[in-house]
Order: structure tokens, then C-alpha cells, then sequence
């Protein structure tokens, strides 16, 4: 069987950083492996050194710098990647999840996987949707959260937890094909080691561009545009203790005795 | 179709907060657009549902009596079937675990256009939508075209609707096809073990400033210094470093203590949800940015691995 996982690479903004229109500036920006992606990445990888996935595809949608990010993919397991790109996406500064959906539902055509492995959400856009949008569309049973996947390949069931709120998890049986999206926390993702990053060298990173995956621009309009971005005005009354280390502790540890919660 | 629809939600026999404060927000854009609200219950006790849905401003209740805990095949088709017959112009849901279940998918059958964690909307002949990027570094206006649209809201950004309406409260047929293939088995608690970090008067609190496991114990010996409770944000526990009773936030515990000592927490929104109670909220951040001094009653920005050994010998 084959599983699929989608792996993002996203901007991480520096704590100091200025916004230029509706962007925030390329020099604040830092691009690693979407972190729920990475726990996506691990389970596949896991499920193929248990038995029954002989491989694991990534897909990424993003220019060629993103290329870093999935060759990372590649050296943590992954057999081979598909990267779709186009002149068509670089202009926009907000894929919708719409969009996201078309260009996935395309590649898993293509691949014809039997389980499709997301993150919840991405640590830039946050939409959390996608998994979900996509399994919809391609007529894929889904669960969203999950937080333990137990695979059973003679039912060609997976056994989920789903991570609800407030310390509670549903246990959930879900027929294959199937697309879960992933909740940190579920494994411990592998770093990359010197052997793996040397295979991923030789993996197959295959570039698609719209027509190559059947699509025309209508397929990526998206009906989402951003208008402003702008930094949260600081609703912040906090005392802010001054001084070195030592003069804020002693206050600090003034305060915790005031509140009679340390001696 | 000027009507706004919001489908409220349950768990364990229960409605959620966040079905409150969808009928705030869905208020506020059916005054928008000047339609009615109508209000979704699915699933469960719909009838005692509907009478607590049934709140200042609501207009109508469809109950929908198929299945008792949520099932994402129930949801999708009844929630495909009263937008079918309501035909409304925005549609609201809970940007909540099971939210996030369904709500992409009635979106994609209706071909919505979707706006997820939505922290704010406004109605002005179209929809906006204020939304959060890179974990709440910054905001962003987002206009959503399309005829119809769908949103999810962000839990606690609302106020819960109050009073006593008057809605007409009906049930709705819909015919569930439940040939889904996701089978709900039951539910486990997690997080028990040890200790209950939500009796604590006095936790310490422990987020990714921390770096590395190694650093641990300078935190536990604060920790037995002060008389104090361990705790932490979701990294922590994700990465093994402690176990999952003493994660606090959305996910973990919430938890009301005399007083809460974050350090190395930035405050991401699931973190504060299950801390905001606190009476006193004291934080040690580097980033004097960070979301966690918004709450926080004192500050220091410092770098912990200096404050810390510092604190330690005031209370030895």
C-alpha cells in the first residue's frame, strides 16, 4: 500500500520584524518543516519499517526553495516527492483551501494512495481544513485531530484517537482509503540522519506545474483575499519588573510571598 | 438570502460554550445583513439542546435527532440539507476539534468558500473576516467572496448569548445516510496519574524557552524550593519531557491557581485558554512581544537560565 503525506514548508516570523504591504518582510522570515508535517512524516515512515506500506510519497505545493524542506522529508524515509508549482501561485499571497484542495486532489489521482497523512494545520496560514476539504473531495473516508493510529491492514481499518478538548480523546474506526490529519505529539519525529540525508540526494523530486497535473488557472482562483496585515495591538498592563537577574527575582519572589504562595 | 445559519455543538451529553458564542456571532452578522438566525442542533438530546439554544436573538432551532455523540457523516448531510433549505448567506461553526471534522467538508460539498479561526466578522454587502497568522504574530483581514460563505470561530472571542428568546423550535428531517465508513467505538480520558495540577494554589509552568530536556531539573529544583506545582504547555509533553497530566491549555487541564509562573511560554491561544483563569499571571519571556505578557499581571523579560537560578536561592 501506498500512503501519501502532504509537507509544507513554512515561515517562521523572527520576534523582531517590520510587515511591508500584506507580507511580513522576506529578511524576517525563516522556512523549516511544518511542524505538524513532520509528525505526518514520522507516522508514514513508521507505518513502512512495520510492514504494510511499501512507499511513501510526499507532496508539497510550493516554489523551489521548498525543495530544501522536502529533501528533509527524504532524508527522515520518505521514498520520493511531488512538488506542484506554477507561475499561476506565486503571485497569490493567500491560498485558499479551495485551491489547496484542486491542486492535492490532482497528485492523489495521480498516485492513487490508500492513505492520505496531513498535519492538523500549518504554523503560518492556520487553516486546519485542508485534510479534511480534500478527503471530501476525493471521496476518502477522514478524521481530523488524531493522536494515536493503530493500522490494522487485514480490516483495512485504522484505529484512531482523536485529540478533543479538555483531556478527552474519541476512539474512532476508519475504513481506508483514508485521509487523517495529524496532531504533534503522536510519535516522536526522527531527525534526519547522515545516511538518510545522503540517500535523499538521489530521491526523485518530481516538478509539476498546473497543466501537468490537468489543471487550468480557474482551478487556483482563490475567493479568499487578504486586505491587511498588521501587528495585534499589545493589550499588555503587566508590571514589567527592571533590573538584572538578581533585582528581578527579588521582586518577583516579593510578589509569590505577597500572594502567600512561597516563603 | 440575507439568513445566517450556526450549528452549535455537544459533547457527552452537553453544549459546548462555544454554541453560546455562535449565536452571539451569528447575531451580529444576521443584524448585518439583516436576516434571521437560525440555529442547528444535531444530534443527542436535540429537544433540552434546543431550549438552552433558544437564547436573546435567535430566531429559529432546527433539531436534527439522528445519532447521539458527533459523527462527521451525520453532520455533513444534516448540515448540507438545512443549507439547502435555508438557503443562507453566511454559515457559522465552531472552529473546535470536531468543527474542524466537518466544517471543511460541507464547505467543499456546498463549494463555500471557508474561513477558518475566524477572531472577528464583519457584514458589509460582503463578508470579512479577521484571522491570525504565524501563531498570533500577527493579525490579517480576509475578504470571502462567493455568493455564500462559510466561517469557523475561534472559541472565547465572543461573548455566550444570554436571555430568553423566542425561536421556533422544529425538527428537520433530514434522512441520514450513516454508510460512512468512521465509526465513533467510545472515549478515553487522558492526563491521569499523579498529580492534579488543577487543585494547585501555586504552579510553575514550563514551555519551549526551556530548549532541552537537560534543562529540566533546574525547573523541578525551583519547583521544590518554592512548594510549588509543575506544569507546562503543549511542546513540553509532545516532546516526552513530561507526561501529558501536566499539560495545561485547550488539549490538557485548565486550571485556576493563586498563581501561575510562566516561563518560557510564549501564550499561544490554546495555552491561555487553559490558564486565563489564573488570579495572578506572572510571565519570563525573552520576547517582550509575546502574546503571554497580554495577560500577564508582571513581566520579566530576561532570559530564564539567568532568572531562575536566581530565584531558586531566594527561597532556600
Amino acid at each position: 500500500m501506498k500512503v501519501l503525506v502532504t509537507v509544507k514548508e513554512v515561515a517562521e516570523v523572527a520576534d523582531d520584524f517590520e510587515i511591508e504591504g500584506t507580507e511580513v518582510g522576506e529578511r524576517y522570515l525563516e522556512y523549516d518543516l511544518n511542524e505538524w508535517d513532520d509528525y505526518a512524516v514520522e507516522e508514514a515512515v513508521q507505518l513502512k519499517e512495520e510492514g504494510p506500506v511499501e512507499e511513501v510519497v510526499t507532496v508539497t505545493i510550493g516554489p523551489e526553495r521548498s525543495e530544501e524542506t522536502i529533501r528533509m522529508a527524504l532524508a527522515k524515509g520518505a521514498d520520493r516527492a511531488v512538488r506542484v508549482w506554477d507561475d499561476a501561485l506565486e503571485d497569490a499571497d493567500l491560498l485558499d483551501v479551495e485551491t489547496k484542495t484542486n491542486l492535492l486532489e490532482a497528485v492523489v489521482e495521480e498516485e492513487d494512495p490508500d492513505l492520505v497523512l496531513t498535519g492538523v494545520q500549518s504554523g503560518d496560514d492556520n487553516f486546519g481544513a485542508t485534510g479534511v476539504s480534500l478527503a471530501d473531495e476525493i471521496g476518502f473516508q477522514w478524521g481530523a485531530v488524531v493522536n494515536a493510529l493503530d493500522y490494522d491492514h487485514d480490516a483495512g481499518v485504522a484505529h484512531v484517537h482523536r485529540e478533543l478538548e479538555g483531556g478527552v480523546e474519541e476512539l474512532t474506526d476508519i475504513e481506508l482509503p483514508a485521509v487523517l490529519t495529524i496532531q504533534t505529539g503522536i510519535n516522536e519525529p526522527r531527525y534526519a540522519s547522515l545516511r538518510g540525508i545522503r540517500q535523499a540526494q538521489s530521491k526523485e523530486i518530481a516538478t509539476k506545474s498546473l497543466d501537468d497535473v490537468g489543471l487550468d488557472a480557474g482551478a487556483i482562483e482563490s475567493d479568499l483575499t487578504m486586505t491587511a496585515m498588521y501587528e495585534p495591538e499589545s493589550e499588555s498592563d503587566a508590571e514589567i519588573f527592571e533590573g538584572d537577574a538578581g533585582e528581578t527575582a527579588e521582586r518577583l519572589a516579593e510578589v509569590l510571598r505577597e500572594k502567600g504562595v512561597a516563603e | 438570502m440575507s439568513d445566517v445559519l450556526a450549528v452549535a455543538e455537544h459533547r457527552r451529553g452537553e453544549l459546548r460554550d462555544v454554541s453560546y458564542e455562535l449565536l452571539t456571532a451569528g447575531r451580529q452578522v444576521a443584524d448585518a445583513t439583516g436576516g434571521d438566525l437560525h440555529v442547528a442542533v444535531v444530534s443527542g438530546d436535540t429537544e433540552a439542546f434546543a431550549d438552552n439554544l433558544n437564547r436573546e436573538g435567535v430566531d429559529y432551532v432546527h433539531t436534527v435527532g439522528d445519532g447521539e455523540e458527533f459523527d462527521h457523516d451525520v453532520y455533513v448531510q444534516a448540515v448540507e440539507a438545512l443549507h439547502a433549505e435555508i438557503d443562507p448567506q453566511v454559515l457559522v461553526m465552531p472552529n473546535s476539534v470536531n468543527g474542524l471534522d466537518y466544517a471543511p467538508a460541507v464547505a467543499n460539498r456546498l463549494d463555500l468558500p471557508l474561513a477558518t479561526d475566524a477572531v472577528g466578522i464583519e457584514y458589509d454587502g460582503g463578508l470579512t473576516v479577521t484571522r491570525e497568522m504565524y501563531g498570533s504574530k500577527v493579525e490579517t483581514t480576509v475578504e470571502v467572496g462567493g455568493d455564500q460563505q462559510a466561517v469557523t470561530i475561534r472559541g472565547a472571542e465572543w461573548p455566550a448569548a444570554e436571555g430568553v428568546g423566542d425561536a421556533e423550535i422544529a425538527p428537520f428531517d433530514v434522512g441520514i445516510d450513516d454508510e460512512g465508513g468512521a465509526t465513533v467505538t467510545g472515549f478515553e480520558e487522558v492526563g491521569g496519574g499523579d498529580v492534579d495540577i488543577s487543585e494547585a494554589d501555586f504552579i510553575v509552568s514550563i514551555g519551549r524557552g526551556i530548549e532541552e530536556e537537560e534543562n529540566l531539573p533546574l525547573i523541578e529544583d525551583l519547583v521544590e524550593a518554592s512548594d510549588a506545582t509543575l506544569a507546562s504547555s503543549r511542546p513540553i509533553v509532545d516532546n516526552g519531557w513530561l507526561p501529558k497530566n501536566r499539560q495545561v491549555g485547550q488539549s490538557g487541564k485548565v486550571v485556576t491557581p493563586e498563581v501561575y509562573l510562566a516561563i518560557g511560554i510564549s501564550g499561544a491561544v490554546q495555552h491561555v485558554a487553559g490558564m486565563k483563569g489564573a488570579d495572578t499571571i506572572v510571565a519570563v519571556n525573552t520576547d517582550p512581544n509575546a502574546p503571554i505578557f497580554d495577560i500577564a499581571d508582571y513581566g520579566i523579560v530576561g532570559d530564564l537560565f539567568e532568572v531562575v537560578p536566581e530565584l531558586i536561592e531566594e527561597f532556600e
